[in-house]
């Protein structure tokens, strides 16, 4: 009997030779135990080694190997053949990026919007190290810790349709993690995050697909974060128009 | 140096069709598309009371009216949008209001739980009050 083999389809670009991505199908051998980045390792090898794509850790944490597969964003180092097998599966850059080169998307706007909400405790006045660990309860920590499990794979920017249609939309991730860091007891940072976070682009582009919240791997829910961002902006802006607002 | 390599991002267009091809996308456009009949049963009870507001004949006409199989088949429609509007939104309710009673997090269900016990508390004061 022969070993089993299974379809992979691969959506190729080449910036030097193709005009748009095309796919091609790859017949790779069929395991029970491998991942689509295995199957993709496979393919580099042992039959085209020109096939770019990224990854790095190989579990679940680098967040580097995120693609489409069949269609839902999804890490490649996460995704079993065996849920797909006998049929075809169907791999193509994270959509809403600009494509690199195959698999590779560009993801220099990304960086960019998560430099911009500041992604790090702010505190009113430096620490000097000298002042030792800087205490959270761990009560504390639990009103913020799902979101400090976000590992940047940009699979919740593929999955929101505001993403594409509004390209200057901060983002899902990105918007979490201004939360994530609103909430720690130890910053101060907040009205400076809300610059961004509470602009239009801000968490008023969001319009509560919740499709991020979905596809995220480590279970974070960007959607919470930025509905209850989207409460406390009102609150602010009520405040304010109070006489003793500021 | 190493030859630089000419970069040529491509960028793919969103279809207009994107909402189409997967049901959470398709779900999150029903859930919106349910804002038009909201806002025009809500254009009908503003009708109602312009013209609760010109008299007794007024009302009566306009009361007359919706007797009609029209007025009849909208408010049909109407309810089974603002139905799935309704259940959607309170399905969402927890993430946008998470409650934390001192170190416990308030389970989801039970918030969405008391926005139904709301709604109902609301829906019979207000059919009572209409009736007395």
């Amino acid at each position: 009997m022969s070993e089993p083999v299974l379809e992979l389809e691969v959506l190729r670009y080449r910036p030097e030779t193709d005009q748009d991505p095309v796919f091609q199908t790859y017949t790779v051998p069929y395991n029970s135990d491998w991942v689509v980045l295995d199957a993709l390792t496979h393919i580099k090898d042992n039959i085209d080694r020109t096939l770019s794509f990224r990854w790095s850790c190989h579990m679940a944490v680098c967040g580097s190997c995120g693609v489409m597969i069949n269609g839902e964003p999804k890490l490649s180092c996460h995704t079993f053949l065996r849920d797909y097998y006998p049929g075809k599966v169907r791999v193509e850059p994270l959509t809403n990026f600009p494509i690199e080169r195959d698999l590779v998307t560009v993801a220099d706007d990304f960086m960019e919007k998560l430099a911009s909400v500041k992604p790090y405790v702010i505190t009113e006045e430096d620490r000097p190290v000298s002042a030792g660990e800087h205490l959270q309860s761990p009560a504390d920590l639990n009103s913020f810790k799902q979101y400090t499990m976000c590992i940047n794979c940009m699979l919740c920017y593929a999955a929101c349709p505001q993403m594409g249609l509004t390209p200057d939309f901060v983002g899902p991730a990105a918007l979490a993690l201004a939360h994530r860091y609103n909430l720690d007891t130890r910053d101060a940072g907040r009205e400076e995050r809300q610059e961004i976070a509470a602009s239009n682009e801000g968490v008023w582009d969001c319009t509560f697909v919740g499709a991020c919240s979905q596809v995220c791997p480590k279970a974070v829910d960007p959607a919470a974060a930025i509905q209850q961002t989207k409460i406390a902006s009102t609150v602010d802006w009520y405040k304010a128009l109070l006489p003793w607002g500021k | 140096m190493g030859e630089v390599m000419d970069r040529r991002p491509y960028v793919r267009e969103m279809p207009k069709s994107w909402w189409l091809g997967q049901r959470r996308y398709t779900f999150y456009m029903v859930r919106e598309l349910t804002c038009l009949f909201i806002g025009a049963y809500a254009l009908v009870i503003l009708v109602g009371l312009f013209r609760l507001s010109q008299g007794p004949v007024a009302y009566g006409a306009f009361v007359d009216a919706l007797q009609g199989p029209f007025a009849i088949a909208f408010h049909l429609l109407a309810l089974v949008f603002a139905l799935f509007h309704t259940v959607t939104w309170f399905g969402l309710t927890p993430k946008a209001m998470p409650l934390r009673l001192g170190e416990k997090t308030v389970p989801g269900t039970a918030i969405i739980v008391a926005h139904y016990a709301v709604w109902f508390v609301v829906s019979a004061t207000l059919l009572l009050v209409a009736r007395a």
